[in-house]
């Protein structure tokens, strides 16, 4: 493998075709993907899960109304959870759900529900939840791979549930 | 069973052996829990501490954890048997260093180790050598069940298992899989395969878990999405789709290694057998790094003298704190690193006198 032509350190990964002005002359690049994301030129990876804490964090603290939520039965406000990114009781949950769930969200690739296992329920039968989720990914796999018409019977399935479960 | 007689052994997840143990050192799965009608432990003082901790230890108690199970209450552990229990991949650092009441259940060959008081009131762990994981499943199901029966989860209907970290929501489960992957760095492909990992949403870490580096090309791979799937589709993907792709990967690489550079891949090994055999003094991250190759080179079948489950022992007891309960006595890092040469030229059958 070459190695990037900027850094000369690691191996290059991202390949340009740059058409140079004002003649056109064509111009090959060879990066590495630090090189290439320092320029601009790549989008950053994945965030990591702090990544997303922190920037959703940040955002969600400037609005006052969610700094001053406080939760009733443990004492813990959305400042203090901002500074330690750990809840103070379960039911943090529901006092703190309207600012919490874009966050859960973004952390767990856009799901909104728990489908596993719960206590005492014998653990076995998928509940509709779990059915939905696995629905939309279904429903998401096919248009990925443009099979349209899959993808249209499970959009009417996907839409027949949710008005089962509302 | 004491800590005492614990070190004697090493954890059979460390026995070598179990599908695809040419790669993959072990698996891991956790569950993080918390008890209904306490604070999480950001909000629970020493008294709700101490009540979690009883209910718990009480519930472990009353559970079959296996022959010579062994229930640690930290707090009352010293320091350097704090250490040993992390070297042996039993609790966390972070659990080690806490504060307050806190403590460890651990069942037979050190399988099963249910940390309590951690970041979550209890976290289930379960471990096998190898790639093991369905296995592995229906055993942490089974204690959940079971614990489950005696005290009551906090389980939200939309959110699942509520956690203290909104990233553990939902199924509260870990997935972690232990790989050896030094072909995929001696052909310079692991940044490539990093990448993949990432964008599967995956975090790779190093050898002891979050925040360690990865020394001695060992490298833990987990889920990081915890809501949204059952723990079914995540344990499936895992042991089915993931990791065997990792383990196709390394083994393409070794394979390319044996074709086209195996004179520069025996180097390696040799080199490092070399060293093992006669060093007279001998850091940490050195003996990792070399025991790495020497593992490499059995896995390989380039060297038979000895076997992975032994490399496995000389990892754990080349540890520090390992170290130091085989000396009996505190040991300062020069002391460590001439004690660490003579135990492989032991383990490695030279004779140490010289």
């Amino acid at each position: 493998m070459n190695l990037c032509q900027n850094c000369n350190k690691a191996p290059a990964t991202v390949h340009l075709l740059d058409i140079v002005p004002p003649d056109g002359e064509k111009r090959e690049r060879h990066l590495c993907e630090r090189c290439a994301s320092e320029e601009g030129l790549t989008s950053q990876q994945h965030e990591s899960i702090n990544q997303i804490l922190n920037t959703f964090i940040k955002k969600a603290s400037g609005t006052k109304e969610s700094t001053d939520l406080v939760c009733p039965q443990c004492g813990m406000t959305f400042r203090e959870f901002r500074s330690q990114g750990l809840l103070g009781c379960p039911n943090d949950y529901t006092v703190f759900e309207k600012v919490l769930s874009p966050l859960i969200e973004r952390a767990h690739e856009g799901a909104t529900h728990h489908v596993g296992r719960s206590p005492n329920a014998g653990n076995i039968a998928p509940t509709k939840h779990s059915r939905l989720a696995k629905l939309r990914r279904d429903m998401k796999e096919a248009i990925e791979i443009e099979d349209y018409e899959t993808a249209a019977r499970l959009r009417d399935q996907v839409q027949e549930l949710e008005t089962e479960i509302q | 069973m004491t800590i005492e007689e614990l070190i004697q052994d090493v954890g059979a997840w460390l026995a070598g052996d179990g599908p695809y143990s040419d790669v993959v050192v072990s698996s891991r799965i956790r569950l993080a829990r918390n008890i209904a009608g306490f604070p999480f432990l950001s909000k629970a003082g020493e008294d709700e501490r101490r009540q979690i901790f009883r209910v718990l230890t009480d519930c472990i108690g009353d559970m079959d954890l296996g022959r010579d199970s062994l229930l640690i209450d930290i707090e009352e552990t010293e320091e350097i048997n704090r250490q040993v229990l992390v070297e042996r991949h039993l609790i966390s650092k972070q659990h080690a260093e806490g504060e307050g009441s806190r403590g460890v259940a651990i069942g037979a060959g050190e399988q099963r180790a249910l940390m309590i008081n951690e970041e979550d009131h209890l976290r289930i762990q379960v471990l096998r050598s190898g790639l093991q994981l369905s296995t592995l499943f229906e055993e942490v199901c089974q204690i959940d069940d079971t614990l489950g029966q005696c005290v009551d989860f906090a389980f939200d209907q939309r959110f699942g298992y509520l956690t203290a970290c909104p990233t553990n929501v939902g199924t509260g489960i870990r997935v972690s899989v232990m790989l050896h992957l030094p072909a995929l760095k001696l052909t310079n492909q692991l940044e490539k395969t990093f990448r993949a990992a990432k964008e599967l949403r995956l975090a790779v870490r190093g050898l002891y878990g979050e925040g360690t580096d990865a020394v001695g090309d060992f490298f833990q791979v987990s889920n990081q999405t915890t809501l949204g799937k059952t723990e079914d589709e995540i344990v499936e993907h895992f042991g089915s789709d993931i990791i065997p792709k990792f383990v196709q990967y390394e083994l393409a690489a070794r394979e390319s290694l044996l074709k086209d550079r195996l004179s520069m891949l025996d180097d390696k090994v040799w080199r490092a057998i070399g060293t093992l055999e006669n060093a007279r003094t001998i850091s940490s991250d050195e003996s990792l790094f070399l025991l790495s190759h020497l593992r490499m080179g059995v896995s390989m079948g380039r060297c038979t003298s000895v076997d992975v489950s032994r490399i496995n022992e000389m990892f754990l007891r080349t540890q520090p704190a390992h170290l130091q309960k085989l000396q009996g006595r505190r040991l300062d890092g020069e002391e460590r690193s001439i004690i660490r040469a003579d135990y492989l030229r032991g383990m490695l059958g030279i004779d140490s006198q010289n």
